[in-house]
């Protein structure tokens, strides 16, 4: 073969890898105690289209480590069958779902289906979502909150996106992706490290911190238009933005004024005010949904976590075990706190429960970072090492059920698990 | 599955199993989730050069821009006070000039902690160049944390390589390394 030609090969061969390699992949190493059995059946209609449907509502329901599958093949059925309910349940179901998917007139997709309690024997409901023929996946994930809630009573994460950065061959790209690692896209990408990104309410805008001016500033990306706002660039370093819980302020870490502190700003840069006057380090705050913000502080002598109100003042401790304890994160039924721990020089996710200040170190890691919960509190999506290579790790609020996301090539940290969708 | 029962119940009361409604409520569109819903944006690539050759000249000590420290210290050692001492006398002497300070930790902990904690580097190294007469507007001090280190590997030594500040350089014309 000529030379020529066998670059070209070469050439097409690393971009096809690269495409490849770009996508998360996910590992489940745990599951919980008392899975729920549970059977989709294979929708009606279109098949290609159907198959996408119902192996994205299975998947999503297996990921989440609550849900046993049980198998469902040849069963024939959309959401207007009638159901012998005891001869699912003597299948080992107990629950099932059933639909189909039809054109709509406007050319679309209508997934219909409903949802059964073969125990009790009753239909627990059922809804219809309009989607494109190339967001199949989507109605998936919407179709898998639904019988997610139905059966545990819970909101669902399955139609939710992520965000984290990707380093590879010196390039950093701040990604989205589903909660299932799928569909990233890069809406960021820089020769400068990129950290710290947080969604706002809404989940119109991300947050974070780039360094591609030499320094850290923060800036306001509106994800749909790629327009970005830089909300803090004093003289020195401008860091760690969290949203306020109304979406209209940010916290940040300024070294304007010596060392680092946290202040206040609106979202679109302006009006800063300062929260915090210690002499040493305050930095990493989250807001709580109550509105008060937890930070960690160097103030005692080792960097611990403390919680302040909405406009600053005193301050109380809130971690005592150990010499280090970092990246406060309130969950948002405000029940809990994650945090990282440093213990024996392992930096492991820590959870407090707010109410009985208990504290459990949910992995055996030992570079656990970023840590961030789910809208609906139960798992939380980190930062960790295996292999030397940077992945992605979701643990259950409880420890029992872990996931894995990793990329092929390249280092992926700092996730944001972003907010329900509206 | 102790929840499903009350709108379990609800549903059987109101229309019997297999005629439970299909909420149409829900027919709202599902929007595109990826996609078409992100503008990818491209960022970073700044490299400007054009400084004078004392302040790169591998034979000037001026050149020499890395002050390192111990770990968990953060003031100037005894043996850099003359490097740091160098810089501010080239300050004083060149007004129009700036430099930015950019601390580094190792990669060990918390991200944002570790920006904190470069900071106090750069600080310090800022500190001293004002005590030698250096201007306000002429130095600005900077945390790249862990995010840029110097040596990838994760040992004492590498660790040692990133526990540094570095003095970049900016002539009157705009033109230099920040």
């Amino acid at each position: 073969m000529p030379h020529f030609f066998r670059k070209i090969l070469l050439v097409l061969s690393l971009l096809a890898a690269t495409a490849v390699q770009a996508q998360l992949s996910i590992e489940i190493t745990g599951a919980g105690a008392n899975r729920i059995p549970v059977a989709i059946a294979d929708f009606a209609g279109d098949p290609a289209a159907a198959r996408i449907i119902a192996a994205t509502v299975r998947s999503d329901l297996e990921r989440s480590g609550l849900f046993k599958l049980i198998d469902a093949s040849g069963a024939g059925l959309d959401e207007n069958s009638p159901i012998n309910h005891g001869d699912w349940k003597s299948r080992g179901a107990d629950a099932l779902a059933a639909g189909s998917l039809a054109r709509s007139p406007d050319g679309r997709m209508e997934a219909r289906f409903r949802v059964y309690d073969t125990q009790k024997q009753v239909a627990l409901g059922g809804a219809v979502y309009v989607t494109g023929n190339d967001q199949l996946r989507a109605a998936g994930h919407r179709i898998a909150d639904y019988i997610y809630e139905k059966l545990t009573g819970e909101k669902g994460v399955f139609s939710t996106r992520i965000a984290y950065v990707v380093k590879s061959g010196g390039q950093f790209r701040l990604q989205i992706a589903d909660a299932d690692g799928q569909g990233a896209v890069t809406a960021l990408s820089s020769s400068e490290p990129i950290i710290s990104p947080v969604w706002s309410p809404d989940g119109s805008k991300l947050a974070y911190v780039s360094f591609e001016k030499k320094k850290p500033v923060v800036y306001v990306h509106t994800l749909a238009s790629g327009q970005r706002q830089v909300v803090a660039n004093f003289k020195g370093s401008n860091s760690a933005p969290a949203w306020s819980p109304d979406g209209r302020k940010l916290a940040v870490v300024l070294s304007k004024d010596g060392n680092s502190q946290i202040y206040l700003v609106n979202a679109d840069g302006t009006g800063v005010q300062r929260l915090t006057q210690s002499g040493g380090i305050d930095t990493e705050p989250r807001f709580a949904p109550d509105g008060s913000i937890y930070f960690t502080s160097d103030r005692g002598g080792s960097p611990q976590i403390y919680r302040m109100g909405a406009s600053g003042g005193d301050a109380q401790r809130v971690t005592f075990e150990g010499n280090y304890n970092v990246s406060p994160r309130p969950s948002a039924d405000g029940k809990s706190l994650a945090f990282i721990s440093r213990r024996d020089g392992r930096f492991q996710l820590a959870v407090m429960d707010l109410a009985s200040k208990q504290v459990q170190v949910l992995t055996d890691s030992t570079k656990d970072e970023s840590p961030s919960f789910a809208p609906n509190s139960r798992m939380i999506l980190i930062a960790t090492e295996t292999g030397g290579r940077g992945v992605l790790s979701a643990v259950s609020s409880d420890g029992r059920i872990k996931q894995r996301l990793s990329i092929a090539a390249g280092d992926v940290r700092e996730p944001a698990w972003g907010p329900f969708i509206q | 599955m102790k929840k499903l029962l009350i709108p379990a119940l609800l549903a059987a009361l109101m229309v019997g199993c297999s005629s439970t409604p299909i909420d149409e409520t829900g027919g709202a569109p599902v929007e595109s989730r990826s996609g078409s819903g992100v503008t990818p944006v491209t960022a970073g690539g700044l490299d400007s050069r054009g400084l004078p050759r004392e302040l790169t000249d591998p034979k000037s000590v001026l050149s020499q821009r890395s002050i390192y420290f111990d770990l968990d210290k953060y003031e100037v050692k005894d043996e850099y006070k003359d490097l740091v001492a160098a810089h501010a006398k080239y300050l004083v002497a060149n007004k129009g000039f700036k430099v930015l300070i950019q601390g580094n930790t190792d990669e060990r902990g918390s991200r944002e902690y570790n920006l904190s904690l470069g900071q106090k580097r750069s600080d310090s190294v800022k500190r001293s160049l004002i005590l030698l007469g250096a201007k306000e507007d002429q130095v600005e001090s900077v945390s790249l944390g862990e995010e840029k280190p110097k040596n990838p590997g994760h040992d004492e030594a590498a660790w040692a390589d990133n526990r540094r500040a570095d003095i970049l350089y900016k002539a009157p014309d705009g033109r230099g390394e920040f």
